[in-house]
């Protein structure tokens, strides 16, 4: 993992934060949108915070799909999750909710996901297009650690 | 709206999720490192290279699906039920699809980050 590469995946988990925080503060303006009040949606798109959720969601679809050219899914989406806890942070700091302490396990819980996974190589050898590690490292053993193969590689 | 209705929509919001999410995955691998491709060629051809893929194209149109059967079964059952359970089962069943169709090393310690997270994400609707 180059610095690059770790921060589209810092770039991942801002802009799901915060663009779910920008959308869910704009809405607070408008109430609950129904069947008989859906012009209510299309003012929404006018409010500022509306606008900035958006631009930060196109900001994550971006950095998503970037994060998914060098690594495996199941190392993306885990990693990626400390968007919840970030999520949970500003939710309790920018929008004053009550967090509870169910909520903060469930926190402590994707703390250790992404331990699990971190602790791994980011993807499966030869399974990307430019990918380097199947080359330089040679194969990934049984719990993810890398096999040495001295010279060979 | 019974219970039956509900878990099925969940069903429908896990599938059509998980298969976005798949397709996207396989499609940015045969692209390659975008940093790379930029790098190389530009960002034009970043950009022309993934929407003219067509797994990437199909994956996009099941997310689709997911986000509106998500909003449909959002109007069925509690939000504190359908979010959580379908964010969970989402993660579980890329973990396997993964394994299956994308051929990723899903080894001991990816599991126990799908099923750790999958948990937390549970626990986040208490």
């Amino acid at each position: 993992m180059t610095p690059r590469k770790y921060l589209i995946l810092a770039a991942v988990v801002f802009f799901a934060a915060t663009g779910d925080v920008s959308l869910a503060r704009g809405m607070r303006d408008f109430g609950a949108v129904t069947l008989a009040n859906l012009h209510q949606l299309f003012l929404a798109l006018l409010n500022p915070w509306v606008v900035v959720g958006i631009l930060m969601l196109i900001g994550f679809f971006a950095s998503y799909l970037a994060a998914l050219s060098f690594a495996d899914l199941t190392y993306v989406l885990p990693a990626t999750s400390l968007s919840y806890i970030l999520m949970v942070l500003l939710a309790k700091f920018f929008l004053h909710e009550h967090v509870s302490l169910w909520r903060w396990l469930g926190v402590a819980l994707i703390v250790a996901g992404v331990g699990f996974v971190a602790g791994g190589p980011e993807a499966t050898p030869g399974a990307h297009r430019h990918n380097p590690i199947e080359t330089v490292y040679g194969p990934v053993g049984a719990l993810g650690e890398v096999a040495d193969h001295g010279d060979e590689a | 709206m019974n219970h039956f209705i509900v878990w099925s929509g969940i069903a429908a919001i896990v599938i059509t999720a998980t298969l976005g999410d798949v397709l996207q995955s396989r499609a940015m691998k045969e692209i390659g490192d975008l940093g790379l491709v930029r790098k190389q060629h530009g960002l034009p051809a970043v950009i022309r290279r993934v929407v003219t893929n067509g797994r990437f194209m199909l994956g996009l149109g099941f997310m689709a699906l997911g986000f509106f059967s998500l909003l449909i079964t959002l109007s069925w059952g509690d939000v504190s039920v359908v979010g959580p359970a379908s964010a969970s089962l989402t993660f579980l069943a890329n973990a396997l699809v993964a394994h299956i169709y994308l051929k990723e090393n899903v080894d001991r310690r990816r599991w126990l980050a799908a099923l750790c997270v999958a948990a937390g994400v549970a626990l986040l609707a208490h």
